[in-house]
């Protein structure tokens, strides 16, 4: 089972960003769950979402302890949540911010362990691309990369079919830019 | 048997997209976390004239119970939705549905009550209406709840059972979870239902619904026939499960177990986090320990025999409530099992572990600390009749 868990701020799509994934783990015939870790709803606090993935149905509903993988979408939050907290040994991190890898391995204090640590300029993507400070579409595309989770092309044409039945064409286009070039740009160190 | 398309979808979504199919005459609701996304989405369906529902937008949930007890007695098939505060809301309203014998349905995604004012998931809201007569369904995913807001009509409008059912799932943990789900063709849906015909017409013949009774009447009567009904309808609530089988091909029983044939110690639990007992109960079996699961699923009428066949030869039980009865000797699913035990003159050693309470989450390691608990309760050693399991700041040895 590959457990994700997903932090951020209140407005940066973090649980949009969980409950993306489930489409592409449909469209592979797999099982999943996403979901929120619900507290106050106020625009910038901490928040938290998971997604599960597994070949199997899946049996657990607490929340997840011991991640493969943790996505931060601000790095704001470094110092303020233990979002390490329960990493798996060989879990990956992967992290908004313009720093490359090895400075993030630095400012975590986890140079000398086994993470597989990932950086994205998500918010710089976003503003480029769709013109808002929303990570979260650069986040999924880098995530694809760093996981190796679905050809590109499939996630992307997902992402358009999603976002086609809320948003104007011009956004659509804009948060499909946004999410291969993450794909593309996403450093691993 | 049609095939199914496999949807993400909530809880919520999907039980929504169930009352799409069902296309009941009258919905009435009020807004509240965490049921309030159910009724967003369906009154778009109704906006967009999917259905041909009258969505009556009511001032408050005891005016929402109110409206479809209206709307019921006049021979419309009727439905609602709420949570915690809203059902407690409803309180008086919910023992009119059922005195009146209306078959409504009611959609209750689990919540805490207050205070400490909590939005999150327990069963304290069901728990308060339990002796209301209402037929109650406990669902442990979004794919049951949609199947049994399908099942729920064809149950509540039998004419051997005429009672309103309400529908249990947890809030946020299925409500507001994107999980897999199984949905029907509308069209096998729409044949499932069927029609409802009520068995009077108070628009055609004038009739006079819950009039007074004094004490010359036969209100002492009438709640024996109440009774009987709830009692009754076990069998005919299965007849329903089993030919939802046959259209969906997923056939549920009352009471669901895993490895209960040699179990020496059985876990009993209900709701969304039956699954992560089962995954102890997996691993314990793994370990070469002999565990068992019993999920509860229809919990009124409550299953006593079935529930008696399954736990008669377990050296001990272990009952998970997601609500508590304060004063009570254990908290009311622990009752109802010990009860049905004590009828059929088994006693054995039984730990009542209390939950979950505004939403805490059950750790997988106290779940092992509970089978732990119950193997010593197995073993003739000390165990405690009722633990608080999650309790923050309790000492460790």
């Amino acid at each position: 089972m590959l457990e994700i868990r997903w932090h951020g701020r209140g407005g940066q799509g973090v649980v949009t960003a969980a409950k993306f994934l489930t489409d592409i783990a449909l469209f592979q015939n797999k099982y999943f769950q996403a979901f929120p870790e619900y507290g106050p709803e106020r625009m910038g606090a901490p928040i938290q979402a998971f997604t599960r993935i597994d070949d199997n149905p899946i049996n657990i509903r607490t929340g997840i302890r011991r991640p493969d993988v943790v996505a931060v979408l601000d790095a704001t939050l470094i110092g303020t949540v233990d979002f390490l907290n329960g990493l798996k040994e060989n879990g990956t991190i992967l992290i908004n911010t313009p720093e490359p890898p090895e400075a993030i391995r630095r400012v975590l204090n986890i140079e000398n362990k086994p993470y597989k640590v990932f950086t994205v300029n998500a918010t710089h993507i976003a503003l480029e691309t769709i013109g808002r400070p929303i990570p979260n579409t650069p986040m999924i595309g880098a995530l694809v990369k760093a996981l190796n989770l679905a050809p590109i092309e499939v996630v992307l044409e997902f992402l358009e079919k999603s976002f086609s039945k809320k948003f104007s064409e011009e956004i659509v286009r804009g948060n499909v830019d946004a999410a291969k070039r993450a794909y593309e740009e996403v450093q691993e160190g | 048997m049609d095939k199914q398309k496999v949807l993400a979808l909530t809880g919520n979504q999907a039980v929504a997209h169930a009352m799409k199919q069902i296309n009941p005459d009258v919905v009435a609701a009020y807004p509240i976390t965490p049921q309030t996304t159910i009724m967003e989405e369906f009154s778009n369906y109704v906006a967009n004239g999917l259905v041909d529902t009258e969505l009556v937008r009511v001032e408050s949930e005891h005016s929402a119970m109110s409206a479809v007890i209206g709307s019921a007695a006049a021979g419309a098939r009727s439905m609602t939705a709420t949570s915690a505060q809203g059902l407690a809301l409803m309180w008086e309203e919910l023992y009119i549905a059922s005195g009146l014998r209306l078959p409504i349905v009611l959609v209750n995604v689990n919540r805490a009550l207050s205070a400490p004012i909590n939005i999150h998931c327990d069963h304290s809201d069901a728990m308060g209406a339990r002796d209301s007569g209402w037929i109650m369904i406990f669902n442990e995913n979004a794919q049951e709840a949609y199947d049994a807001t399908i099942m729920a009509f064809k149950i509540a409008e039998n004419e051997r059972v005429f009672l309103p059912v309400m529908i249990n799932f947890d809030g946020f943990t299925i409500s507001h979870s994107i999980d897999a789900v199984s949905i029907l063709d509308d069209d096998v849906v729409k044949n499932f239902v069927g029609d409802y015909k009520a068995p009077y017409n108070m628009l055609e013949t004038p009739t006079t619904v819950g009039a007074f009774d004094s004490l010359g009447g036969f209100y002492y009567e009438f709640k024996k026939v109440q009774e009987d009904a709830l009692r009754n309808s076990l069998p005919v609530i299965q007849e329903v499960y089993d030919r939802f089988a046959e259209i969906s091909g997923r056939h549920y029983r009352h009471l669901e177990t895993e490895f209960i044939e040699d179990a020496e110690i059985v876990f009993v639990i209900m709701g969304s986090l039956t699954g992560s007992v089962r995954e102890i109960v997996h691993e314990a079996r793994r370990k070469g320990i002999k565990a068992g699961l019993l999920k509860v699923r229809t919990y009124r009428p409550f299953p006593e025999k079935e529930v008696v066949e399954i736990l008669k030869n377990s050296k001990a039980i272990v009952v998970f409530d997601r609500a508590n009865s304060p004063g009570a000797s254990y908290a009311p699913l622990c009752s109802d099992i010990t009860n049905a035990l004590y009828k059929e003159r088994f006693i054995k050693p039984v730990v009542n572990v209390i939950y979950g309470l505004g939403g805490r989450d059950l750790e997988l390691e106290e779940i092992e600390e509970a089978l732990k608990i119950g193997i010593d309760a197995s073993n003739g050693k000390e165990y405690p009749e009722k633990i608080w399991i999650s309790i923050k700041g309790k000492e460790v040895d």
